[in-house]
Formats: C-alpha cells, sequence, structure tokens
C-alpha cells in the first residue's frame, strides 16, 4: 500500500500535505478509496468556511458505501478541487493527486499532532 | 467472535484477488478489483456469481402441489409444463414477506425451491410446520449437499455449454424461467440479475472445477457488489430491504405475483385482503447530484416515503433507487430526497431501469 513518507494522516485516513505557504492540502489515502471501491460521487466544502479539527467537511461516496471526511486541523477551506466532483473516478486511479480542498490552518502547528507515513502504516496494518 | 460461513468456493475467490466480507454471517466477496467493470461485464458479455450460500430445498412426495399452493401466494397451478419455474412471495398469516423465492415444476412428486441465504433457516422450519399440519406424507429436505452459481450476461448459456457440453441437449431449448434436470447438473434459466443466463446446481464437491472452467473459458467472477447493481437496475426486491415481514407483498412490488382473484386460500390471503395497499413501491431517479440510499426519506405532494434501495446505476451512471411511497404518487412526478443536510429532487419512473444490456430510462 502506497504511504508517501513526506505526507501527515489522520486515524480516519485523510493526508495533509504542508504547502510552502503554510496552506494544507487534504485528500484520502490508497488504503480508504481501496476500501470504499469505485467512487462515484463528491461534495466537497464552500469556501471560505472554516471548521474544527475532526468535524466532517466533506462526503465521499462509492457504489458501495458513503463517506465522512474530516478537517484534520482546524482552518478555513480556501480552494477545492472541482475536477474530482466532476471526474471522482480520479481518487481511485490516484488518491494522491486527487486532492479534495485545502485549508489555511488556524495554527499550522496542529499538523504536528498528525500521524506520520510510519505510524499509519501501523495503524491500517 | 463468531466465524463466518464459508462456502465451498472459499479459496477460490481469495486466489482471484477477490475482497471479502461479511454478508450476513457468510464470508463473501464484494468485488474483485472494480464493481463497476464488473457490473459492464455481466450486461455486455458474462460473469459467474456464488450463490452457494442460497438454499436449495426439494419438496417430494404425493400432493406437493396442492400444498404450495397453500404455502404461497402466487398460484402453484400456473406452473403446468414439468421444468417451469415460478417467483413467488411466502406469507406469514399477517400478511408480512416471510421470504421470496423461486419454485421449479418437476413433476408432481417434486418441486425444488430455492430461497434466500439469510431466511433459509427460519423458512424451512416454516415449510415444515405447515407440512406437518396440512400435508405430513410430504418430505422437505435442505440440499445442503448442493452448490449453486449462477452464470449471467448475453454470452452465459453459450459459456455454460462449452464446459458443460453434456447439458447442452436438455436446456438448449429452455424458456425464461424453465430448468432442466441433467442427473448431476440442474440447469435453470433463471437469474438475478436482468440477463439472460443460467442458474446450475451441482454437487458441492463438484462446484471449483466447474468455476475454475467457467473462468478458464473467460467467464469473470463478479462479487456482490455488482450483483446488488444488478438486481436493482433490473427492479428485483433484495429481501430484508425492501421487504420483510413487517411489509405487504402489494406495499413493495409484487402484486403481479399474488394471486388474490382465485377462490384457492393460501397463507396470508385474508390479511391481505382485509388491509389494501396504502403505499407502492416505485422507481426513482435522482435529478441532482448525489446517490441515493437505504432508508433516505423522502417527501412527495402525498405525504412521506422513504427509500428502500438506493445505489449508483452504472448503465445509467445516474442515482436510482426503490422507494416505498403513498399510492397517490403517480410516474413522472418529482419528489425530494432527504440526503444529509439537503433536500435534493427525484422523478418518480417506471421500473426496471435497465434490462439484457440496455438502459430503460427517460428522464
Amino acid at each position: 500500500m502506497n504511504i508517501p513518507a513526506e505526507l501527515k494522516y489522520t486515524e480516519s485516513h485523510e493526508w495533509v500535505r504542508v504547502e510552502a505557504d503554510g496552506t494544507v492540502t487534504v485528500g484520502i489515502t490508497e488504503f480508504a478509496q481501496d476500501a470504499l471501491g469505485d467512487i462515484v460521487f463528491v461534495e466537497l466544502p464552500q469556501v471560505g468556511k472554516s471548521f474544527d479539527a475532526g468535524t466532517d467537511c466533506a462526503v465521499v461516496e462509492s457504489v458501495k458505501a458513503a463517506s465522512d471526511i474530516y478537517a484534520p486541523i482546524a482552518g478555513e477551506v480556501i480552494a477545492v478541487n472541482e475536477a474530482v466532483t466532476d471526474a471522482p473516478d480520479q481518487i481511485n486511479h490516484n488518491a494522491y493527486d486527487a486532492w479534495l480542498f485545502k485549508l489555511k490552518p488556524a495554527n499550522v502547528s496542529d499538523v504536528d499532532g498528525l500521524l506520520s507515513a510510519d505510524a499509519y502504516g501501523k495503524n491500517i496494518g | 467472535m463468531t466465524t463466518l460461513k464459508q462456502t465451498p468456493l472459499n479459496a477460490a475467490h481469495r486466489a482471484m484477488g477477490a475482497k471479502m466480507v461479511d454478508f450476513g454471517g457468510w464470508d463473501m466477496p464484494v468485488n474483485y478489483g472494480s464493481q463497476i467493470d464488473e457490473h459492464h461485464q455481466v450486461r455486455n458479455d458474462c460473469g459467474m456469481f456464488d450463490v452457494c450460500h442460497m438454499r436449495v430445498v426439494d419438496a417430494k412426495g404425493d400432493g406437493v402441489r396442492a400444498f404450495l399452493r397453500y404455502l404461497l401466494a402466487n398460484n402453484a397451478d400456473k406452473l403446468a409444463t414439468p421444468g417451469r419455474a415460478l417467483y413467488s412471495a411466502m406469507l406469514c398469516p399477517e400478511g408480512g414477506v416471510i421470504d421470496d423465492l423461486i419454485i421449479y415444476f418437476m413433476s408432481e412428486q417434486w418441486f425444488r425451491i430455492v430461497v434466500n441465504a439469510g431466511t433459509a433457516d427460519k423458512d424451512i422450519a416454516w415449510m415444515k410446520q405447515q407440512a406437518a399440519q396440512h400435508a405430513p406424507q410430504l418430505s422437505i429436505t435442505s440440499r445442503d449437499d448442493l452448490a449453486m452459481v449462477a452464470v449471467q450476461g448475453p454470452n452465459a448459456r453459450a459459456k455454460v455449454w462449452q464446459v458443460l457440453p453434456q447439458t447442452r441437449k436438455a436446456t438448449e431449448g429452455l424458456i425464461n424461467f424453465q430448468a432442466a434436470d441433467c442427473g448431476e447438473y440442474f440447469v435453470a434459466r433463471t437469474g438475478y440479475t436482468g440477463e439472460d443466463g443460467f442458474e446450475v446446481m451441482l454437487p458441492k464437491e463438484k462446484v471449483e472445477t466447474f468455476w475454475y472452467e467457467l473462468n478458464k473459458a473467460g467467464v469473470k467472477p463478479i462479487g456482490l457488489g455488482a450483483r446488488d447493481t444488478l438486481r436493482l437496475e433490473a427492479g428485483m426486491n433484495l429481501y430484508g430491504q425492501d421487504m420483510d415481514e413487517s411489509i405487504s407483498p402489494l406495499e413493495a412490488g409484487m402484486a403481479w405475483t399474488v394471486d388474490l382473484n382465485s377462490e384457492r386460500d393460501f397463507i396470508g390471503k385474508a390479511a391481505l385482503l382485509a388491509n389494501p395497499p396504502t403505499r407502492k413501491l416505485v422507481g426513482l431517479v435522482l435529478l441532482d447530484r448525489g446517490v441515493l440510499r437505504g432508508h433516505q426519506k423522502v417527501v412527495t405532494a402525498q405525504g412521506e416515503g422513504e427509500i428502500t434501495s438506493g445505489s449508483f446505476s452504472p448503465t445509467l451512471e445516474k442515482s436510482i433507487a426503490l422507494a416505498r411511497v403513498p399510492s397517490g404518487v403517480q410516474v413522472g412526478d418529482t419528489v425530494q430526497v432527504a440526503i444529509r443536510d439537503k433536500m435534493l429532487a427525484a422523478q418518480v419512473v417506471k421500473y426496471p431501469f435497465a434490462r439484457n444490456g440496455k438502459g430503460l430510462l427517460n428522464v
């Protein structure tokens, strides 16, 4: 299972990438897309909305099930990936390219509290 | 932790890369990769399903037809030619559905019944109890020695003949809903996909070889995920979702299988006559973006209803559902479905949504 070392992870299977400008990009992991199966619908948050860490802010639905996506850390949504709403199966094909939304963190240091690739790998192992 | 039950094909599923899930206590394949690809495979070519968890029951003896005439809501007298099959509900005295099943008329001494996996023990206990009262001379036997594989799709029959050439002569002339007893192989032109094909019952110890031979002939394995979207597109009920013991067959889209006109008495008939339906099962197509799912609330001009089965239709590339709504709702109406915090628009449509490789919808 592909778990890129440079990303951070949550127990609820989101991946998080800290960008050079201090914003974070969020998607779902290879493990999550594999467990869901063929993804057919994605509902993304509104740009400008703020979320607390751990609150549900998006939905990914496969043929068989709907799965809530949680904000990994507190922050404001500054962008969403419209391309995955039009072609949700991109997440199945490359979970780490098909990001869902970008957050401006309330505190960028909150990212330090997330799981490392190693820790996430052990979690799903 | 209880151990999951396994079919004789368990090792084969794992060898073929299946993702296994707990399906009502059975360790079953949900897919072998992409559920959508498997769905299209069946609509466009053919695929095979492990349905060994379903139960074959043989009812044998003098007067078996008369017994089934009383036991079931559909009329066993419709079966005049040996081999012919009939879909029926088995009702409780209160008029709810104990199970939906298929009966095959093989002779006046032998009817074969195929029931759902999750209800099999309950069904057989009920049949035996009724037989003890009304037809004690009959034997009701659970055929735990048999396995069952469904091969479905436009090329399914040809593939079965390739693997079992000895059954071809007896099964070439079968019409839809007819079966032939070919010794070790019982071959029925039935299924749960809306496609042509066979359901083959055979001795358990032969099923793994049969499965691999079909695969060698180019038949791909199909998981329960695609089985569900295929049956939903075909407008076929799933027991436990679209109906159960608390639901009248008349409110579950099964009125066509219930014979209320003849003089014949059957278990549940009095309750059905005393309680005319106030709801009905309809098809829905979601007009907005999203996915319809079981238990979502449906709001109509005539009152509220509920989705019983919903999913994404790979054939139509839209979300579809079966929903139980007030009887006054009509095809063409627009209704609202509560999905999380939104009310989304859906259109009431005639179903099936797809059959024989083609979508049947004009929205």
